[in-house]
């Protein structure tokens, strides 16, 4: 065992170039592995285990108060398929007045609720005490109204100006329900006249859309027509709460896949290369008594001793880049899971070192079976050559010598010319898929922002806001300011929108309302699917919007302020981030957005061609100045942090596979050259200067690393393809067309090329060295 | 007399630290002349050899090849040196396997960026004059050792070199073949090919050439041209 041992590791040393590459590969592909693997994992055990706890709902039902008496909405608490449910609770859409807090205080959903706990939803108290008595109420912790400027919101109070008598809670706790069944929770007795009721189910079959559609019918049925106002599954939850890292998965996994295929490709390659050089070893070997095993472990060992390393390196760099990510769900609830789960780790592990000794394995077989006299009698018969009609097709080529026989070298060795193809073209995909989503998130980055605004008047965006607020609010009238930009010289278009908050019911998240006041068109807003809105009463929202609310391009949807109702139809899917989706863009007279509620305006300038911003700036600031209002001009947008983050592990994990690529060309290479020193002797002997020598090495790769780019580059698209709205569907968003056709020809070919860079890159250092051997040493050979 | 093909002066080269394969040999070959090397194995021939074709440095001493110096010669340039002067012929062939028999002796014109038609019957020619030009489109493996060795002179020969160099060129093959190609290095010599052959069997060295040189522990340890016999 201990010769074993020693043959092993003269082996490893000996090849530094294929032990390198073994173990890069494996740090690779167990790099994004833990990565995908643990987001893939974090992104649902959070909910998933806040959900058991608690015994989430898994629908939550408003019914309208006027339509539904308390029996029949508690009647549905019955039916079959409903194995618990809790309620009905009185529901209250209310608008409380700070003095502490956001300046623009949204409309609260309220439920009465004597108990947090129960067999559904099963609130958890984060700080404070449950409601005792109609004067105080307990808000949800991850509600705008949670957190006050010095702190937590305990002990704060909340007066209600729009009901009767004005009434004033105290804050005594702080709440989070992971079904989001409320916005805040007061004694039942408080609600004197509910708007509603909500009930809370759970099903004895909820995994699948369908099944929560089944139940959701079954208690629609129960109930009068129009009853049932508003629901809320808990898909739709799960897949909001998974949104910010599950993004990440689907194209890790993509990188995963790739860098396992290379890995497992650069193994067996490598293992078989070591093979086929060193059969003679392996005679030798043999003659001294090993047996057909000892061999075959001996060759696996050398592949294995480096996997090992590139999977210890792996495991270490995924969780290390797992911290940054995961620290955003952290945010979502508050649970510690800032490290990778330790099963992902052990089952990376696990795979890689399995995949890998069976690859090497594979490969090795051969060594095993190899007959000992057929080994050493080696190199003394020429081998009948292989690939020899390539030779004499490639020599009648009007091209250099050197060039030809270079042509011609991947036909004398197929299956190693195979393996370098397919090394270039992992290569090839990766960097055409990482160039198309880079492209492809730059293009999600300009719909999300739309800020083709040359100058904006009064507010930030409806794209851009934040959860700190606008430090501005327009005093003036809107149509004031309007007719001073239009009087304004160099105005090209211009545009203007207020913003205010809504409610859907039975959803629990308030809805950004914007309303536009002349064509916005032209500010980068795209379109998922259908058009934007043309004239009142219509409107446009993002898929998050329609999910939530279960509506779809056609519908009508229901929106309430604090004091009227409105009815909107969906004419479009608009693309649109903001406020988490939750969103919905109509046409300034569809609603009424006095001045009196929470609102904030914006005026978005663009100018004609040639005019100067500062200028034109300026000129308009001075201008406005009497109404109160400044002109800046448009800001960009910075990049969030999310698709920063995508950009640079994009980068990292394709830098990886190209390096992966390159060098498997490179060890390949390197194979060759050293199995064709003698060759290159005689070349050299007859006067091959290394120029033409370095040439010779360089055109054995060109027909590979073109058939790898032509094929990876399509591979690479049709990656892009499949990925991209996996990616969007994991974060429960539509992308709009421009996000996909981020390909062009002249681009692609560029890119085709690369896989030509990628193979001369590998072979330009065995090429310098084959051009270095010394040719009498070489010839010395036998 | 005429100009010296081969100069050496108080060349030595000696690999890594082991004991000097060649020291201070010093030698001058005339164009048109026969030389044979002799000595026994690890006597540094091979050496002295891969000098004159300046596919080796000397550590200390000069080389000069038809009228240049090669010895501080930077590659390529002596593998231009090479292709347009030196012609080699190895013990083992070196013909290139995957490489016709045509194809192996244009390689050195090709090297050189002669032009093909050119090329061709050249090779056409030294094949058909060394008896192998039925072989022209097989592979050098279906050949015998005597065809393949033909082979590998046409293709020294191809680009007109100066010197002729041979390095056992008999040490592979059976006595007959050795036979036929020691005449065809005579015939070559009568018409004017210098060569310098490499070999350690005397009758090789006797029957082609009328100079012989004695290497002993890399020095040489006689020079002797004989007495026309004939
Ligand atoms: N490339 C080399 N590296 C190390 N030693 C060498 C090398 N080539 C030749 N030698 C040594 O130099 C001496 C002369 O070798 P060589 O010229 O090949 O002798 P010959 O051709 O007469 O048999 C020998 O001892 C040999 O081992
Ligand atoms: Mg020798």
């Amino acid at each position: 065992m201990s010769a074993l041992g020693r043959v092993v590791r003269s082996g490893v040393g000996r090849r530094r170039v294929q032990t390198v590459v073994i173990g890069l590969a494996t740090t690779m592909a167990v790099t994004s592995s833990v990565l995908g693997g643990s987001l893939l994992v974090a992104s649902t055990a959070p909910f998933d285990d806040a959900f058991a706890e608690q015994r989430g709902a898994h629908l939550s039902a408003q019914f309208d108060a006027g339509k539904a008496t308390v029996e029949q909405v508690s009647g549905t608490a019955t039916l079959s398929g409903v194995t618990d449910a809790a309620g009905p609770f009185p529901t209250a859409s209310v608008t409380p007045d700070t003095s502490v807090g956001p300046e623009n205080p949204p409309t609260l959903t309220v439920v009465g609720r004597t108990d947090p706990g129960g067999s559904v939803d099963a609130v958890t108290l984060t700080e404070g005490t449950w409601v005792d008595g109609p004067t105080e109420i307990v808000l949800s912790a991850d509600g705008p109204l949670s957190k006050t400027p010095t702190g937590s919101a305990v002990g704060t109070r909340l007066t209600f100006p729009d009901l009767p008598g004005a009434p004033t809670l105290t804050v005594v706790g702080l709440a989070r329900s992971v079904s989001r069944t409320a916005d805040g929770w007061v004694a039942p007795s408080w609600i004197t006249s509910p708007e509603g009721y909500q009930m809370l189910y759970r099903f004895s079959a909820a995994d699948t859309a369908e099944q929560v559609d089944a139940g959701r019918a079954a208690v629609t049925a129960a109930v009068p027509e129009g009853a049932l106002n508003g629901s809320q599954s808990w898909l739709v939850l799960k897949k909001t709460a998974d949104r910010s890292i599950a993004v990440f998965v689907p194209f890790l996994i993509a990188f995963g896949v790739l860098g396992l295929f290379m890995s497992l490709l650069v193994v067996g390659n490598v293992v078989a290369g070591a093979v086929g050089a060193g059969t003679r070893r392996i005679g030798i070997l043999k003659a001294l008594g090993f047996t057909p095993a000892q061999v075959v472990r001996a060759y696996m060992g050398q592949a294995l001793i480096p996997a090992a390393v590139g999977t210890a390196l792996g495991v270490v760099a995924g969780n290390l880049l797992a911290i940054p990510m995961l620290a955003e769900t952290e945010e979502v609830y508050g649970a510690v899971t800032l490290t990778v789960a330790p099963w992902v780790d052990v089952v990376v592990i696990l795979g890689a070192l399995a995949m890998v000794s069976v690859t090497a394995w594979v490969s090795a077989l051969r060594a095993g079976r190899l007959r000992t006299v057929d080994a050493i009698a080696v190199g003394r018969t020429p081998r009948p050559g292989r690939g020899q009609w390539a030779a004499r097709l490639t020599a009648r080529l009007p091209l250099p010598r050197p060039i030809s026989l270079g042509l011609a070298r991947p036909f004398a060795r197929p299956a190693r010319a195979v393996a370098m193809t397919a090394a270039v073209l992992f290569g090839a995909t990766a960097v055409t898929f990482a160039v198309g989503l880079a492209a492809s998130l730059n293009q999600v980055q300009i719909a999300r922002n739309h800020d083709s605004a040359d100058v904006t008047v009064g507010s930030m965006g409806p794209g851009m806001m934040g959860p700190g607020g606008p430090s501005r609010r327009p005093a003036a009238d809107p149509a004031a300011i309007s007719a001073v930009i239009d009087a304004q010289p160099g105005t090209r278009a211009h545009y203007s929108t207020a913003t205010t908050r809504m409610t859907v019911p039975g959803v629990a998240d308030f809805t950004k309302v914007v309303a536009f006041d002349g064509d916005a068109t032209w500010d980068g807003y795209q379109m998922t699917s259908g058009r934007w809105f043309d004239k009142p009463g219509e409107a446009v929202a993002p898929t998050t919007f329609l999910t939530a609310t279960g509506t779809k391009i056609g519908d009508t949807v229901t929106l309430k302020d604090a004091d009227r109702t409105y009815t909107v139809k969906i004419v479009g899917d608009v693309f649109e981030m903001s406020n988490d989706g939750m969103v919905l863009f109509t046409d300034a007279r569809t609603v009424t957005i006095t001045d009196s509620e929470p609102q904030r305006a914006g005026h978005f300038i663009a100018l004609q061609p040639g005019t100067d911003v500062t200028a034109y700036t300026n000129t308009l600031d001075t201008a406005l100045k009497p109404l109160g209002v400044n002109a800046e001009p448009g800001g960009k947008n910075q990049a969030s942090e999310t698709l920063i983050l995508i950009n640079s592990l994009t980068a990292t994990l394709t830098l990886m596979l190209v390096a992966v690529a390159a060098m498997g060309v490179l060890n390949a290479v390197v194979l060759d050259t050293r199995e064709r020193v003698r060759d290159l002797g005689v070349h050299k002997a007859l006067g091959m200067t290394p120029r033409q020598t370095i040439a010779m090495v360089i055109a054995s790769v060109v027909v590979i690393g073109a058939v790898g780019g032509a094929v990876g580059v399509p591979v690479g698209v049709a990656l892009h393809d499949v990925v991209l709205p996996a990616m969007g569907d994991s974060a429960g968003i539509g992308l709009p067309a421009s996000v996909f056709t981020v390909h062009n020809p002249t681009g692609l070919v560029l890119l085709g090329i690369g896989g030509l860079l990628i193979a001369v890159l590998g072979a330009l250092l065995p090429a310098t060295w084959a051009a270095r051997t010394r040719t009498a040493t070489a010839l010395r050979t036998e | 007399m005429t100009t010296p093909v081969i100069e050496l002066r108080d060349v030595s080269r000696r690999y890594d630290d082991g004991p000097p394969a060649l020291s201070d040999v010093s030698l001058t070959v005339h164009a048109g002349e026969a030389v044979a090397i002799l000595g026994p194995s690890g006597s540094g021939k091979s050496t002295l050899l891969n000098l004159i074709a300046a596919l080796d440095r000397p550590d200390t001493g000069t080389v000069t090849v038809d009228g240049v110096r090669v010895d501080g010669m930077g590659e390529a340039a002596s593998a231009r040196h090479r292709r347009a002067k030196i012609g080699m012929v190895f013990q083992f062939f070196n013909l290139l396997d995957d490489l016709t028999v045509a194809d192996n002796v244009v390689l050195p014109a090709q090297l050189a960026g002669m032009a093909r038609g050119e090329a061709g019957r050249r090779a056409a020619e030294l094949l058909e004059a060394l008896g192998v030009a039925r072989h022209a489109r097989a592979y050098p493996g279906r050949l015998s050792g005597g065809e393949r060795q033909r082979v590998a002179v046409a293709r020294a020969l191809m680009n007109r070199p100066a010197l002729l160099l041979a390095d056992e060129p008999t040490g592979a093959l059976d006595t007959a073949s050795g036979e036929d190609v020691s005449a065809l290095l005579t015939e070559l010599n009568a018409d004017g090919q210098t060569i310098v052959v490499v070999t350690h069997d005397l009758a090789l060295a006797q029957s082609c050439t009328r100079r012989t040189i004695q290497l002993v522990d890399g020095r040489i340890a006689g020079d002797v041209v004989a007495e026309p016999t004939r």
